[in-house]
């Protein structure tokens, strides 16, 4: 399955994918990039005048990329028909650094910790364009392919 | 290790991922870890994870289907160290 494949099969669209490409990927890494667009929706909330991306969008952007992308990598790899993945997070422990701003350009890179029993653990890092650390942390997954 | 060393190992390892408003007396041979103790999907992967290093085991998808309940826990790691030998 090449990249631009594998973003088609992430379950999300807009408003709330957070993934314009994977640049590599394989068994035990993922690495993908989003520019924050200019008009996205929680813009106009967060803050009051003052766009900035919310800590939580950047915690969704690094599971999409991170989690979920290599997850169904995984599972794919494993043989399993992709129809009927069904995906939650289960837990997320971050540290945040720098802000993210409208129209900047972010890359997720991260490792796999162990893909065991349907759960994926991963080590995540988020850089902006200058390659600062936004944010880091340990995200884990549940990913759960339909038999039926 | 006897039967009762197995299950004192295994409560302590189930004791990390109790949600706060389970305690650890609560715990019996017969709980079910998910619709009882409260503990999700994923903290039973942990639990799993842990058993796996305490005893030097391997568990299978299998035997995480099979494992709802402590005793079913219990049988699942005498099985394997029997395995083991």
């Amino acid at each position: 399955m090449n990249l631009q494949h594998l973003i088609a099969r992430l379950p999300y669209s807009k408003p709330f994918l957070f993934v314009d490409s994977l640049l590599e990927i394989n068994e035990n890494y993922v690495e993908g990039s989003y520019t924050f667009k200019e008009n996205e929706y929680f813009y106009k909330g967060h803050f009051k005048n003052h766009p900035i991306t919310p800590g939580v969008i950047l915690v969704e952007c690094c599971a999409q990329i991170g989690l979920v992308a290599l997850g169904i990598f995984l599972l794919q790899k494993e043989g399993a028909s992709l129809e009927n993945v069904k995906i939650a997070m289960s837990s997320s422990q971050m540290d945040f650094y720098l802000p993210v701003y409208p129209l900047e350009f972010v890359t997720v890179k991260s490792e796999k910790i162990y893909f065991r029993f349907q759960k994926l653990k991963c080590e995540v890092k988020m850089y902006n364009s200058q390659g600062k650390l936004v944010c880091k942390g340990s995200l884990t997954g549940m990913l759960k392919k339909d038999i039926s | 290790m006897t039967n009762q060393s197995h299950y004192e190992t295994l409560k302590e390892i189930v004791k990390i991922y109790l949600p706060e408003d389970v305690s650890i007396s609560e715990v019996t041979e017969e709980s079910n870890f998910i619709s009882e103790l409260n503990i999700n999907s994923a903290n039973l992967v942990d639990i799993i994870l842990d058993v796996e290093d305490a005893y030097g085991i391997t568990l299978e998808n299998e035997d995480m289907e099979q494992m709802k309940t402590v005793k079913d826990a219990l049988r699942i790691v005498n099985q394997k160290l029997l395995e083991k030998q």
